[in-house]
């Protein structure tokens, strides 16, 4: 039972890390159809300035004061992270729409050089960002079963995100025009909607979400300039397990990836557990070619 | 085969001719390591060619060949293997503890068996794989992750099972191919020219295949699949043979390719090679089989150039050109030059003429 509890909540909390990287990815990819394999660098950038702030507080900071960095580094990765998406949006994206292989390669393309240019900022070894205390320690449950703080924090922070995401594209005028491009860009350039603004705000949010991944990721462990190759792909995965255009399906993608990805790997072995779950993945594929939960649209191809 | 002489000009032919004809007499005028570099080189191009058959003219992006290289490479590899132990286990077996040679390793003692599965076993795996996917019209971004994922687990695959691949450092060490030493020159020459024999071959075969009705399917399931499935065609099938087709390049590249660089290892199949194979097309041009040729030889050229020197810049470098070629040279060198000549020599006319004729095939 013990064990079941700990792989149930160690099952979440992959889960919810992956969650958080897809939900960038399926945002993108859902509304431009662009694949941006650039958004494990977008999670690197995000590491690197909790690191930058931690380090601004370790400084210049009153004492009293350390144990909030991590507050502030949230909005602060998520603000760099967009703006460096709208940069790459501006200037990359918006001329390859309607050629998702040639985006797929040249987004390859900008993470090669961001992680070069991290390694030479920052060095190719691994740096730590310690964690505040009050993250430190765990919910301790019927005695011997151990949550840790740092894990239940991720998992209420990708809550949150959801929450917001929600709220943002249900309830706001805004998120509404974005759900309104997704399902019939046609449609909704000429009832007035500037699809441009749409998808340029569009891929700054799935970037500043990558950001706070990254900052939730220096939680688990040290951060280096590959940190966001690592869990990229399982990213993707989670994207096309959960189908495109709701954020349902993304939700679920990543907590049945995360759950029988850590179920197996318990059972069997890393590498097997790997296996397993790719094999799995390509036979729910050919029951449902679209994925867990897909939008019904008019669109043939 | 008239049909395929026909649809070249005479001027195009003579290009092929002389290029192959250079090649043929490199060894002449290169040192040892330059023509063992030019041999990894051309061993390469073969896969390159699988690729834009797949890619450039079927439109399916792969970003997973390196798979299919590294399986066609570990055959061989464990071929070689087994001829270097001389009936011992191999050296890194007994590290990790076995006793007696794995069941799936005794065929591999026979060099026919070994060339044979390192052609076979990467079609199988690309049949399995393409006709799961194609079949439910899994296609474009979707089958460039899933090709993707393939590779990661392979490799993470090849790593955790140290005890029958050889982990990390791979497989390496070794010392004759049916009984001719490996380090002897002559014997690296010959192999050169047989490399430059199967690129021949198969680049042969490739333009006869995309000048037959089969490679104008291909380009139709390119542009509209749907229109083809419209037609009374199955794509699937198409699809799925061009995906094998590939694949069986990709390991004969990878038998060619470990007996001249002698060691085969995850690292040289994993994520960033796989996309590099790509690279390499798209540089040539993505619908050109020469272009795939020649882009082969310049980026791995640059890439031995930057990497002894600056190995920090060809990252840099490396992602750069993926940018440029996508954003300003989508049709690659062949297309750059097919623009230049139509600037120099061609009246208005006929420059627009040629300008809409690269927009379909570029050859």
């Amino acid at each position: 039972m013990d064990v079941m509890l700990t792989q149930l909540f160690n099952g979440m909390s992959l889960g919810s890390i992956m969650l958080l990287i897809a939900l960038g990815l399926a945002i993108t990819f859902g509304l431009m159809n662009v694949i941006n394999m650039a958004h494990g660098e977008l999670i690197m950038i995000g590491a690197y300035m909790t690191y930058l702030t931690q380090l601004f507080f370790s400084h210049y900071a009153p004492e009293s004061m350390h144990g909030f960095y991590f507050l502030i580094a949230i909005p602060i990765a998520f603000l760099v992270s967009a703006l460096i998406g709208l940069l790459l949006e501006h200037f990359l994206i918006r001329h390859l729409y309607g050629r998702p292989l040639d985006s797929l390669l040249a987004t390859w393309g900008i993470s090669l050089i961001l992680q070069q240019i991290a390694r030479s900022i920052f060095g190719a070894p691994n740096v730590a960002v310690t964690a505040p205390d009050w993250l430190n320690g765990g919910l301790t449950l019927m005695g011997n079963v151990t949550f840790p703080y740092k894990r239940l924090f991720i998992i209420f922070l990708v809550v949150a995100c959801i929450v917001g995401l929600y709220f943002y594209l249900y309830r706001t005028s805004a998120g509404r025009r974005m759900q309104a491009v997704t399902l019939n860009r046609g449609m909704a350039s000429c009832l007035g909607i500037s699809t441009r603004k749409v998808d340029a705000y569009a891929f700054a949010l799935g970037s500043g979400l990558a950001g706070i991944a990254g900052c939730a990721l220096t939680l688990i462990g040290p951060i280096g300039p590959s940190i966001g190759s690592y869990y990229i792909v399982d990213a993707f995965m989670v994207v096309v397990l959960g189908g495109v255009g709701k954020l349902a399906g993304t939700v679920a993608g990543g907590f049945l990836i995360g759950l029988l990805g850590t179920f197996l790997e318990y059972s069997t072995t890393a590498t097997l557990a790997k296996v397993i779950v790719f094999a799995l993945i390509i036979a729910f594929l050919q029951w449902k070619p679209s994925g867990l939960v897909n939008m019904r649209t008019r669109a043939f191809e | 085969m008239n049909s395929l002489i026909r649809s070249r000009s005479r001027m195009q032919w003579i290009g092929y001719v002389t290029f192959a004809a250079v090649l043929a007499i490199a060894p002449l005028f290169l040192s040892d390591f330059r023509l063992n570099l030019l041999g990894k080189f051309l061993s390469l191009a073969i896969l390159a060619l699988g690729l834009c058959l797949i890619w450039g003219y079927t439109g399916i992006l792969s970003l997973g060949h390196g798979v299919y290289f590294g399986l066609g490479a570990y055959c061989m590899a464990m071929y070689l293997k087994l001829e270097s132990a001389g009936g011992h286990l191999p050296d890194f077996m007994e590290w990790s503890g076995l006793t007696a040679l794995p069941w799936f390793w005794k065929p591999f003692a026979s060099p026919v068996f070994a060339l044979g599965a390192a052609i076979f076993i990467p079609v199988l795996l690309a049949a399995l794989i393409g006709y799961l996917t194609f079949r439910n019209r899994i296609r474009g971004v979707y089958f460039s992750i899933l090709s993707q994922a393939l590779v990661i687990i392979l490799v993470t695959l090849f790593i955790g099972k140290q005890e029958y691949t050889g982990g990390t450092n791979g497989l390496t060490n070794f010392s004759t191919v049916f009984g001719f030493g490996l380090a002897a020159p002559e014997v690296q020459v010959a192999i050169y020219w047989i490399t430059l024999a199967v690129l021949g071959l198969v680049f042969t075969f490739c333009l006869w295949l995309v000048h037959s009705r089969l490679g104008r399917l291909l380009i139709a399931i390119r542009d509209g699949e749907n229109r083809v499935r419209f037609c009374g065609f199955n794509p699937t099938g198409y699809s799925v043979f061009v995906y094998c087709l590939s694949a069986a390049f990709a390991g004969l590249s990878g038998v060619l390719f470990v007996l001249q660089v002698g060691i085969i290892s995850p690292a040289m199949m994993g994520i960033i090679p796989s996309v590099e194979m790509v690279l390499w097309v798209a540089v040539g041009g993505r619908q050109s089989l020469i272009g795939a040729v020649i882009g082969t030889i310049v980026t791995n050229g640059a890439k031995s150039f930057f990497s002894e020197s600056y190995p920090e810049i060809w990252l840099i470098l490396l992602g750069a050109s993926f940018v440029i070629i996508v954003l300003f040279l989508p049709n690659g060198l062949v297309g750059l030059f097919e623009k230049i000549k139509g600037k120099l020599f061609i009246t208005r006319e006929r420059g627009a003429k040629d300008e809409q004729a690269t927009h379909t095939v570029v050859s």
